[in-house]
């Protein structure tokens, strides 16, 4: 029958195509074995901003979130198909234009991917888009079959008769859907009639991603693409005081030299020749105020700051005075550093700027407040540019900016030379080129009441704000204190009758960013060490210590139990130590036992095993997926990574002193998903927090080293090289 | 004038003989599923085939492939058991780094078609900022299988 329907459908289209649309009900097609009445074909139909079905039965999902990795681009069209009952073959993905429709449900009017909200912020949305597609094929069949609709049946991209005999196509059914009112109620369906919605789905990226067809911004192609490197200051806030661009001129290849904003762009037929054309720019910087930015001078301002109190950010009971009067008192200072996203996909974005359109390609987290700064710069209205997302070859935060920086440059340098323009950056442009996790400072002191549990809990967190002076400081930003810097702890789930927490911003200067798990990424490092050194100091296992503090938690009480269990807590393979860590961000609970050998004060990483819940799962293997990557990347940062500073200087380039773990490096990770049926958490980031202070208490354990400065590092100061010895690796008390 | 083999096709192209053969991949012949991630040789992302052997493109001058068999990873066949595992192992995320991966394990494969996992550790030494190297492991594995019972290695 679907054969038939296929094969006369065709040649329908065509008719129907070349009468315009198919006015007439109903519609005889000669040829056919069966009589059929078919309702008229039109162009496809679109319910609302994210379906589009079309009379061959192709059904295009318009995604609104970035595909940087974390699997959107499968998890939201099931979130769809849940409700569409539609063919999951005949999916097709577009990345969403630029449009008021694709606004982020809870950042108020920008369009944009980051923190971890992509399902949680969509998942009604998304199947309420659904389920009125349905709605309204279904209405278009039981008109033409006058029956009720709700006598009918959908599957797989057809409505059903209610007798079972004959069902029509949803391709059939465009032009006489597209005629209906959307619905003004769509129930949807419960967690227990999901037939797509927790269950594992392949991802529909991968067939491009192995075959190399996959299109990252960097891969972009237009007649007549010139490519631009750009040199950029030397110093953050240092500013050109001239250049001579005859050099570069002189190399085979290059086209131009322009200033813009950012530096002084060379522009080329290809990217070789206009990098080659950068190394030979003469260029004079000011330096301004940073020119003697040093790491070492900068953690003894930070030192310094974290005497003075600031705005607080959460207070109960009376933290200054248990804490004075406590008899068994224990402090520390944790010390994290700068660190640099570094995506496999270096910066990059096309800009095609006309006189009077201006098209973009670039790998974006924040598609509304690029398309706006290139709106600005080329004086064009907003909907005269197009943006068009491409795959993201990681973001991890670094792709969403508030100030747009690496889309205005390219709109600028097009601009300026006429023509379509790829600025790409080199590995060495992004990792000195800012945007960094800020670096942290926080001392932190608790004592013990009689029963060996906290009575108190005092924290001071220094470090620069991400907020301040970006599009996102009105959210985020309230009293002084910047949100994303307290986050995880001022939300503390350990019951401690008496918490103070401030927050001291450090002076402004190196651009700092979102990274990943963002503020979480060093609260659950010094939260989920800490008290595993109130643990220590009370003499109990670090388990049933925090599993005493949970109380009100009964979530990750839960978790603990099942993850203790998994991991064999208390019981670590021969020569391995483990450690502990639980944390809460991003709507989800993840808690990890790291298992770890020390060898020649050279950590390894054994073993990792990982308990999530995150609610409600959509896509079960992404979820695995997302907790294998967070834990590398949090890895890398535990073990590894720093930025550091010297006469103003970041002291690294690449990743041969910013160096990435390699396959060899990695753990074996074991990942427990705890069934459940609250609503979806986060799943991108909520797997980085715990894993640090996983590794740094199962180091505590093998050595009785208390390592509370990141990254983790065992080596004698004296053997420690120089850079590292400058900045963020001094020990700590 | 300089020509190049690359996945079975001749090619020329007018470029300095230092060009980097990445460069010349991706700008002038417009095979852009070989990445650029870090220039220097340590990331692995650029990987192709020369005469059958892992090269990082981005260490090699154009030169220097003269007259030798380049393969990308548009050349590799879209049945290839390296292919074939890694869509069954689920292994890409943000998938910047895996054509290079890929094309550095079916050269791996060719020379270790039964690898122990310490034969991976050794020789995909490639860096997955999305961390997919258990995905990596285990799609080695698979395809090591499926090319031992008849796929073309």
């Amino acid at each position: 029958m679907s054969q038939i329907f296929n094969c006369s459908r065709r040649d329908f289209c065509k008719n129907g195509a070349l009468l315009g649309t198919g006015l007439v009900l109903g519609f005889y097609l000669p040829g056919c074995q069966k009589k059929e009445i078919i309702p008229p074909a039109s162009g496809p139909f679109k319910p609302n901003a994210f379906i589009q079905i079309a009379p061959d039965d192709t059904v295009t999902f318009f995604i609104n979130k970035s595909e940087m990795g974390q699997g959107v681009y499968t998890s939201l069209p099931m979130l769809i198909a849940e409700e569409l009952e539609v063919d999951w073959k005949k999916i097709r993905i577009e990345a969403a234009p630029v449009a008021p429709e694709y606004n982020h449900t809870q950042w108020g009017n920008l369009q944009g991917t980051g923190g971890s909200t992509s399902i949680r912020s969509t998942f009604d949305q998304l199947r309420t888009a659904g389920g009125a597609g349905r709605m309204m094929l279904v209405q278009a069949a039981a008109q033409i079959w006058e029956v009720p609709p709700e006598s009918c049946k959908v599957e797989g991209g057809k409505v059903v008769h209610p007798k079972g005999e004959k069902s029509l196509s949803y391709g059939t059914l465009v032009g006489a859907a597209a005629k209906l009112q959307p619905p003004k109620q769509v129930p949807l369906k419960p967690a227990a009639s999901f037939k797509i919605i927790g269950k594992p789905r392949a991802r529909l990226d991968t067939p491009a991603k192995v075959n190399g067809t996959a299109e990252f911004g960097i891969d972009v192609k237009r007649p007549n693409l010139l490519t631009a490197v750009i040199a950029r200051p030397p110093v953050f806030g240092a500013t050109l005081k001239a250049f001579d661009g005859e050099a570069a001129k002189a190399v085979p290849g290059v086209k131009e030299v322009v200033q813009v904003d950012s530096g002084v762009a060379v522009v080329a037929e290809s990217f070789w020749a206009a990098k080659l054309g950068r190394d030979a720019l003469k260029i004079k910087w000011d330096d301004g105020p940073l020119a003697k930015l040093d790491s070492g001078t900068q953690g003894k301002e930070y030192a310094a700051l974290a005497q003075k109190p600031g705005p607080v950010g959460a207070s109960r009971g009376d933290a200054a005075a248990t804490f004075a009067g406590a008899a068994k008192k224990i402090e520390a200072i944790y010390e994290m550093p700068y660190l640099a996203h570094a995506p496999m996909e270096p910066l990059n974005c096309v800009a095609d700027v006309r006189a009077d359109s201006c098209e973009i390609w670039v790998g974006t987290q924040m598609q509304t407040l690029d398309r706006n700064a290139a709106a600005e710069i080329t004086g064009l209205p907003p909907e005269k540019v197009t943006l068009h997302t491409t795959f993201l070859g990681g973001g991890f935060g670094r792709r969403a900016v508030g100030d747009s920086h690496f889309v205005r440059e390219a709109v600028q340098v097009s601009k300026a030379m006429k023509v379509p323009v790829k600025v790409v950056w080199t590995r060495e442009d992004d990792i000195r080129g800012g945007y960094y996790r800020p670096r942290a400072y926080h001392t932190v002191r608790a004592a013990l009441g009689e029963n060996n549990l906290p009575s108190v809990w005092e924290q001071r967190i220094v470090c620069q704000s991400i907020v301040k002076g970006t599009p996102f400081e009105e959210a985020m930003m309230k009293e002084g204190i910047d949100h994303t810097a307290v986050e995880g702890i001022v939300d503390l789930s350990y019951a401690v009758p008496n918490l103070q927490v401030e927050y001291q911003m450090a002076p402004a200067g190196v651009p700092v960013l979102w990274w990943r798990s963002v503020g979480h990424s060093f609260t659950a490092f010094v939260k989920e060490c800490f008290v595993d050194e109130l643990a220590i100091a009370a003499g109990q296992d670090p388990l049933s210590y925090r599993k005493q503090l949970l109380g009100e938690h009964p979530r990750q009480i839960a978790l603990l139990d099942l993850l203790a269990e998994k991991a064999g807590w208390g019981k670590p393979e021969q020569g391995r130590t483990q450690g502990l860590a639980i944390h809460e961000s991003f709507g989800s609970i993840v808690a990890q036992v790291a298992e770890v050998t020390v060898e020649d004060n050279k950590i390894k990483v054994q073993r990792v095993v990982c308990a999530v819940d995150c609610g409600q799962t959509v896509n079960p293997d992404t979820i695995v997926a997302q907790m294998q990557s967070a834990i590398y990347f949090g890895m890398a940062a535990a073990l590894h990574d720093a930025i550091t500073f010297k006469n103003g200087r970041v002291e690294q380039s690449n990743f041969h002193d910013y160096p990435m773990p390699r396959l060899a490096a990695m753990p074996v990770v074991e990942v427990h998903i705890m069934p459940s049926k609250e609503k979806p958490g986060g799943i991108g980031e909520p797997g980085v927090p715990p894993i640090a202070p996983a590794i740094a208490n199962a180091v505590f354990a093998a050595t009785k080293m208390r390592l509370r400065t990141l990254p983790l590092n065992l080596a004698p100061p004296t053997k420690t090289p120089a850079p590292a010895s400058k900045g963020g690796k001094k020990k700590k008390k | 004038m300089i020509t190049l083999i690359v996945n079975e096709k001749n090619f020329e192209v007018d470029v300095a003989p230092d060009t980097p053969l990445l460069w010349v991949l991706r700008d002038h012949l417009q095979l852009t599923g070989t990445k650029y991630s870090c220039g220097i040789g340590e990331c692995g992302a650029c990987t192709v085939h020369i005469n059958g052997e892992a090269v990082r493109s981005c260490q090699v001058v154009v030169q220097e492939a003269v007259d030798k068999k380049i393969t990308t990873i548009e050349g590799l066949p879209e049945n290839h058991p390296v292919k074939a595992a890694w869509v069954a192992e689920e292994v890409v995320q943000c998938g910047y780094c895996q054509p290079g991966q890929i094309m550095q394990a079916t050269a791996f494969l060719a020379k270790f078609p039964e690898p122990l996992d310490a034969d991976i550790d050794r020789e995909m030494t490639g860096i997955c900022r999305c961390g997919t190297y258990p995905r990596i492991r285990t799609a080695i594995h698979r395809a090591a299988k499926a090319s031992a019972k008849g796929g073309k290695p």
